[in-house]
């Protein structure tokens, strides 16, 4: 055993967070997207959400440790918003253990890609347009609003602050060692099965979203459905060209001018 | 319209314009609450859950990530959802004029999300020094700075937006000429086709996502035909 690995066990190590400092750290983390910039991103935002836990240093706050650490944690960071709970529960054990500052800013460089691709995929491209288009597909069997609206709010909701507070748990636990936890068969599977899940849904949910808008009447339904199958066709080939939102536009725009100056 | 009548409509708008990125991202600001709330307001909740699923299939498309500049939706929605409710008779135009609105809105607003990134980003610069020596004020008042610039910009984009576009909207319906069902057949189309080029482009590299899709859709038209 080398001597950096005996310091290292020998270090006293935070044992755990109080709960009252656990709930001011979630509720940061529910606006660690406040001060979002061009320049440092999360940056100041992962500063935000671990200066709670920093009051726990020796010495509190007006201590040099305490600054050093907030100025450290406050630096350049890029995570997906959700999954920046592991980063700060990491973090902040890190700095309650009193690790090697050097060790910690190569742990915030390296944790970046991760958090960021791992929940862009799970939550952006898997997990809410899941909950939205299951949504529509309630819609479209009759709902009423109040159906519709808090089933999209309580599905999606539950995903995403149990994620948030999965992460912040995991991270604390881990620490600098939290790389193994993102092996987590959720974050590495997830993805694929909801997004078949949520192929399922978008084909559900399509003709019977159409349907309750557009009233009865099977030929013009008919009609309409033959529209979205060329009209989708041709957005996935302008794809990179033109968005579908702008492209909509366009045509409303031209609707409206038609239908108006007539 | 008066500013009572628009208060309540900017506020609304300016806390789900809040919820895109700044706080809390519990999706309060999609489309489908979003434009369900605003037509709340105006008392006609299931018509703002009409314009709420065509935006809602529109949206799709958008996927937030990270530095990428992306349409904003909370505060479009509202002024959406308040347009259409202040039609309770549903007259012909009054949706896609509605979802024009929010277009319109949500394009200005993704606009204003740049630029308040960039003030963010003065400020931080700044205040670089104090942020460097680890001062504590300086990192949580950027932060309520940065989230009440974002309130701001909510309520005066959804203001601004409200009382330019809703009287445009109204004397526009009244000129209107093309067939009430057909125009929201139009409208309701081109959202589904986004939403269906979204779909594709989100799912199609996930293995065996196609034969959920189909399977889906033999299951939504079956439903469909037999209601």
């Amino acid at each position: 055993m080398n001597a950096s690995i005996a310091a290292d066990l020998a270090r006293p190590r935070a044992s755990e967070l109080p709960l009252r400092t656990r709930i001011a750290i979630f509720l940061r983390l529910l606006a660690i997207q406040g001060s979002w910039n061009y320049e440092n991103l999360l940056g100041n935002g992962i500063g935000f959400c671990v200066e709670p836990a920093l009051h726990l240093l020796p010495g509190g706050i007006h201590t040099p440790a305490f600054h050093q650490a907030l100025a450290r944690e406050s630096r350049y960071f890029n995570a997906h918003p959700y999954l920046a709970s592991v980063a700060v529960g990491a973090l902040a054990r890190a700095e309650l253990d009193g690790e090697d500052p050097v060790r910690i800013e190569r742990f915030r460089t390296a944790l970046c890609g991760p958090l960021g691709s791992v929940g862009d995929r799970l939550v952006w491209a898997g997990w809410l347009p899941f909950c939205s288009l299951a949504s529509l597909a309630v819609f479209g069997l009759g709902a009423s609003a109040f159906v519709v609206v808090g089933m999209f709010l309580l599905a999606y909701n539950i995903g995403h602050f149990g994620l948030r507070i999965w992460g912040l748990s995991t991270g604390w636990k881990h620490g600098l060692r939290v790389a193994s936890a993102l092996g987590n068969p959720v974050l590495r599977h997830g993805p694929q099965q909801i997004g078949r899940l949520a192929a399922l849904a978008t084909g559900i949910a399509i003709p019977l979203a159409l349907g309750r808008i557009i009233g009865p009447g099977h030929h013009l339904l008919g009609g309409v459905l033959i529209g979205v199958a060329l009209g989708a066709f041709v957005i996935v080939r302008l794809q990179n060209r033109i968005e579908g939102w702008r492209l909509t536009l366009v045509v409303l725009a031209a609707l409206a001018l038609f239908s108006v100056i007539r | 319209m008066n500013v009572i009548d628009l208060i309540p409509i900017a506020l609304l708008g300016g806390v789900l314009g809040l919820d895109v990125v700044s706080f809390p991202q519990a999706m309060i600001s999609r489309p489908l609450v979003a434009a369900t709330l605003g037509a709340a307001l105006i008392g006609q909740t299931a018509t703002g859950l009409f314009l709420g699923v065509a935006l809602e299939l529109i949206a799709l498309e958008t996927l937030p990530f990270g530095a990428s500049r992306y349409p904003e939706w909370g505060s479009a929605a509202v002024v959406g959802g308040a347009i259409v409710a202040a039609h309770p008779t549903q007259p012909a135009g009054a949706m896609t004029l509605a979802i024009l609105a929010a277009l319109a809105t949500t394009w200005v607003g993704g606009w204003s999300m740049v630029k308040l990134r960039q003030l963010n980003g003065v400020w931080a610069a700044r205040r670089r020094s104090a942020l460097e020596a680890g001062a504590r004020g300086t990192v949580i008042s950027l932060q309520l700075m940065g989230m009440t610039a974002d309130l701001v910009r909510g309520v005066l984009l959804t203001a601004v937006a409200y009382a330019l576009l809703a009287p445009l909207a109204t004397a526009s319906i009244e000129l209107w000429s093309t067939d009430a069902r057909l125009s929201r057949a139009i409208v309701v189309g081109a959202a589904a086709s986004v939403a269906g080029g979204a779909a594709w482009k989100i799912f199609h590299s996930t293995a065996g996502a196609r034969w959920f899709f189909f399977g889906g859709l033999a299951v939504g038209l079956f439903l469909l035909f037999v209601k």
